[in-house]
């Protein structure tokens, strides 16, 4: 198979990974933390978180660094990738020339 | 409509578009253990664990500087694969949304010790920044994202390579690996600091596991195929061996 088909076929795997879900499972799709808040109420009743965080956010600004997040990540691996391949093109213009 | 028109109704709606995707009401997602949720005597306890790594990883951090520069370009990626991935809050089979770790990668291409230093400094970002995970709880956290998620990658990846020359899969079996093995350990620490009345830690440790590790499944194996598919990408480019393990094992050197 071209490579190009399998690493088509896992991004649909991914996908689907995410949609499946979504479509089947009938749920809030909190956080997994928030469930994890609901045992420990459950099991230590008592308990009082005893540090609150030092800052709490907007939703949607806490969204919008979550994106800033994800963007600078891709930015540095974008820069990766194309520094990789502009040195492979140049590599191979120097192999021709020779 | 002029030519001029059409854009700018292509504009509006575009635009339109946007808002009402940023506008969607949605609910404040975060997977590690909350800021004051661990009892003082664990906070610290995680804190005290976790720092030898973080120093191991600094010396070793700046030995592959040194000595290879080029190794820079690695790093920023590994850095940066584990801030796209754990700003993925995707949706799983529990009901519950998680996201992936990203450490994976970086263990594989750097080793384990680095990715304790990479690994804090995403957690600090969340935690400082949205509220997400704690300071308090840094120590934990780092220790399961950081520290042992990296390791267990690692080991998995070594494993699969000694016992035959499937490099995919063992990039895919290390990412994964990695990814649920940072949410065991985050079920493990709230299980021993919240036993179960009756039944203790095991009990506490099934409940805790459903919610984390089970939600964690499918999103590792996204996890693994991401972290593949960006591999097979940097290996068209790079005629250089990736892996440190067969950096070292070949004494190539990127």
């Amino acid at each position: 198979m071209k490579s190009i088909w399998k690493n088509g076929l896992m991004l649909l795997a991914v996908v689907l990974l995410v949609v499946l879900p979504l479509l089947f499972v009938n749920g809030e799709f909190g956080g997994a933390d928030d469930a994890a808040e609901g045992i420990i109420t459950e099991i230590a009743p008592d308990y009082k978180p005893w540090f609150g965080p030092l800052t709490e956010l907007p939703g949607e600004t806490e969204s919008m660094l979550f994106a800033l997040q994800a963007a600078i990540g891709a930015g540095v691996i974008g820069y990766t990738i194309g520094l990789l391949r502009g040195r492979q093109d140049r590599q191979m213009l120097n192999d021709q020339k020779n | 409509m002029g030519k001029s028109g059409i854009w700018r109704f292509a504009a509006l709606i575009a635009g339109f578009t946007v808002y009402f995707l940023l506008n969607e009401p949605g609910t404040a997602a975060a997977m590690h253990i909350m800021e004051g949720f661990l009892p003082v005597g664990w906070a610290v306890f995680w804190w005290a664990v976790f720092i030898p790594f973080f120093v191991l990883g600094i010396v070793r951090l700046n030995q592959m500087t040194r000595n290879n520069p080029e190794l820079k370009l690695l790093l920023g990626l590994s850095g940066a694969f584990t801030f796209v991935l754990s700003a993925l809050k995707m949706p799983s089979v529990t009901g519950s949304s998680s996201h992936p770790t990203g450490t994976g990668l970086g263990a594989i291409m750097l080793g384990p010790l680095p990715m304790s230093v990479i690994g804090s400094v995403v957690l600090l970002f969340q935690a400082l920044l949205l509220a997400h995970g704690g300071i308090t709880t840094l120590g934990a956290n780092a220790f399961s994202m950081a520290v042992a998620g990296p390791f267990a990658g690692y080991a998995v990846y070594s494993l699969i390579m000694k016992s035959g020359d499937r490099e995919k899969l063992a990039v895919f079996c290390a990412a994964a690996a990695a990814d649920l093995m940072t949410y065991v350990v985050t079920a493990f620490q709230l299980a021993v600091a919240f036993p179960a009345a009756d039944g203790g830690v095991v009990v506490s440790l099934m409940k805790f596991g459903g919610v984390f590790a089970i939600t964690q499944i499918p999103l590792a194996v996204s996890e693994g195929l991401l972290t593949v598919l960006l591999w097979n990408w940097l290996k068209s480019y790079s005629p250089n061996e990736l892996s440190l393990l067969k950096r070292q094992t070949k004494g190539g050197s990127l």
